[in-house]
């Protein structure tokens, strides 16, 4: 019996508007373990902010439940952390890196010396020990939103999610902050939830994908990941196995595209 | 004997470091010291009452507020515009902290501030004057009813525009109501609200002057009427001067605390400009 770290139970959201409601998701369930990493795939539009902003208890879903550790989601749980696409409008460019990591730190009842190991300990991970008194703005891309992870390492959360965090870096940095992701996971064996709209991304990094259908959303197909969990940019995504899952996500992103895949009967 | 005198080789970087800075301050300088040798050479061609010389100014300024009338009327002007200024700052910033994020209590008020924002401030004085009485409370909430203005909507507008990431950001970490304050709202609002307090210096100046014209005794802007209702030509011009000299060391300390407070806005702002 694996232990149950977030459940997705009926997940229904409707945006009301003025021309008539939109329904975003229509019906989301899944259930994620403690120490997985689960990635989440679907077409654009498909409403995977959405569906991110509700478990993260900033959006209030209009009917079903999440429940992370059992405790049901209704604002932002203190054990939870997020890392956002946008990492120039997520870091604050008045403090410095370690000002911006120190942040969310605060309120949490810690020693001086406890809080800076923490503060420590999260910017060797992200490889940004030399940098904590530079400010964001003076950094590349990659490496604000290696700040941003540095962030929600050193906050300690049970299930860190991140919203496709690396959409706006370029090829060779998201490679490498691919690995920074696995590496936390395997490393440290964070639980982690990575939406991406990249499929090979998803296969390469996570160990389960989820893939949704177009909005209303709901789960067209929850799939393991059985490769092996070292994984290498180029001898992973050079295996045969590698090319067959992400061909059949491929495929099913496609038939999702299509509407063709039918809405299973609640 | 010295062989290699012509050999030594000059230092040509710090000489070139000098002549930067002659240069900007020769800029600087060039034009004031200009106007005033011209005015200088005029006054004397041509004499002309109302318009004395720079040097017979200078002597009426020494004269006139060196002495007794710094304490008596240049003190008390000084400290009832540092009194505006930071109430002013003060009130702007905490309503304008309420305002901008109680989305109910600012679609009450703007229709309202917009119309108070565009009386003319002195007209109030004669109805504080009644209300108050010709004390230093008066011409204090003068300033400040005129001053206040550009903070107040400054930060309104700057406390508006905080960006919805960053708000997510600080909710998702679950920040307290205090903390996103202080370390959130307030500091992505400040580049908003040094604009607003620019301006409120100046108007804030403005009124001190115009306050002490009418139902006074003392101060700045009392003497300078003075001087000029008994023709005492060149004291009311050194007064002016004086005037010009505050408004200036103002700019300099608002230059000084904005380039400590934005020094993370102007980096980024260099950084996208480079």
């Amino acid at each position: 019996m694996p232990d149950t770290l977030l459940t997705v139970e009926h997940l229904r959201k409707v945006y009301e508007a003025s021309t008539g409601d939109v329904e975003a998701i229509g019906d989301i369930s899944f259930t994620m373990a403690a120490g997985e990493l689960v990635c989440i795939v679907g077409p654009s539009g498909c409403g995977k902010t959405t569906l991110l902003k509700c478990i993260a208890g900033l959006l209030r879903p209009t009917s079903g439940s999440i429940e992370l550790r059992g405790h049901a989601v209704t604002g932002p749980p203190p054990n939870m952390a997020l890392v956002f696409q946008e990492y120039g409008r997520s870091l604050y460019p008045w403090l410095t890196v370690r000002g911006n990591v120190e942040l969310p730190l605060k309120h949490k009842k810690l020693s001086r010396d406890e809080r800076d190991r923490l503060i420590d300990d999260a910017l060797t991970a992200v490889g940004l020990d030399h940098a904590g008194k530079a400010y964001p703005w003076q950094l590349s891309g990659g490496m604000q939103q290696r700040v941003a992870i540095a962030r929600a390492v050193a906050y300690q959360p049970e299930v860190l999610i991140m919203d496709e965090p690396f959409a706006a870096v370029d090829a060779q940095t998201r490679a490498d902050l691919e690995d920074l992701v696995r590496a936390l996971h395997r490393d440290r064996g964070m639980s982690i939830l990575f939406v991406t709209h990249d499929i090979d991304e998803s296969v390469y990094l996570g160990e389960r994908v989820i893939v949704l259908s177009k909005s209303p959303t709901w789960v067209q197909e929850d799939l393991t990941i059985d490769l092996a969990p070292e994984r290498d940019q180029i001898t992973t995504r050079a295996q045969p196995r590698f090319t067959e899952l992400r061909t059949h996500v491929y495929e099913q992103i496609q038939r999702a595209k299509r509407g063709e895949a039918l809405r299973p009967t609640a | 004997m010295t062989l290699y005198t012509s050999t030594v080789v000059t230092p040509r970087r710090r000489s070139r470091v000098w002549a930067k800075f002659g240069e900007s301050t020769a800029f600087a300088l060039g034009l004031p010291i200009l106007l005033l040798v011209i005015w200088g050479v005029w006054a004397t061609l041509a004499p002309e009452k109302f318009f004395p010389s720079p040097i017979e100014i200078a002597q009426a300024f020494v004269q006139t507020w060196i002495g007794p009338a710094f304490v008596s009327d240049v003190l008390p002007s000084l400290a009832r515009l540092a009194v505006g200024i930071i109430l002013s700052i003060v009130i702007g910033i905490g309503a304008g902290l309420v305002i901008g994020l109680t989305r109910w209590l600012r679609e009450l008020l703007e229709p309202v501030f917009e119309f108070f924002r565009a009386v003319p401030p002195p007209v109030l004085i004669p109805i504080v004057a009644a209300l108050l009485g010709s004390n230093d409370v008066m011409k204090v909430v003068v300033i400040v009813a005129g001053a206040v203005w550009p903070v107040l909507l400054n930060t309104i507008e700057g406390v508006r525009a905080t960006d919805s990431v960053m708000t997510e950001t600080a909710r998702s970490f679950a920040l307290t109501r205090g903390e996103r304050l202080r370390h959130l709202v307030l500091p992505s609002a400040s580049p908003r609200i040094m604009a607003g307090v620019r301006q409120c210096l100046s108007i804030a100046l403005i009124l001190m002057v115009i306050s002490e014209m009418f139902y006074s005794s003392a101060g700045l802007g009392f003497r300078i009427v003075y001087f000029q209702r008994n023709y005492l030509i060149a004291d009311m011009w050194s007064g002016i001067v004086l005037l010009g000299l505050i408004g200036i060391l103002l700019a300099v300390i608002f230059g000084f605390v904005e380039r400590r407070v934005l020094r993370w806005y102007h980096g980024i702002k260099e950084v996208e400009h480079a």
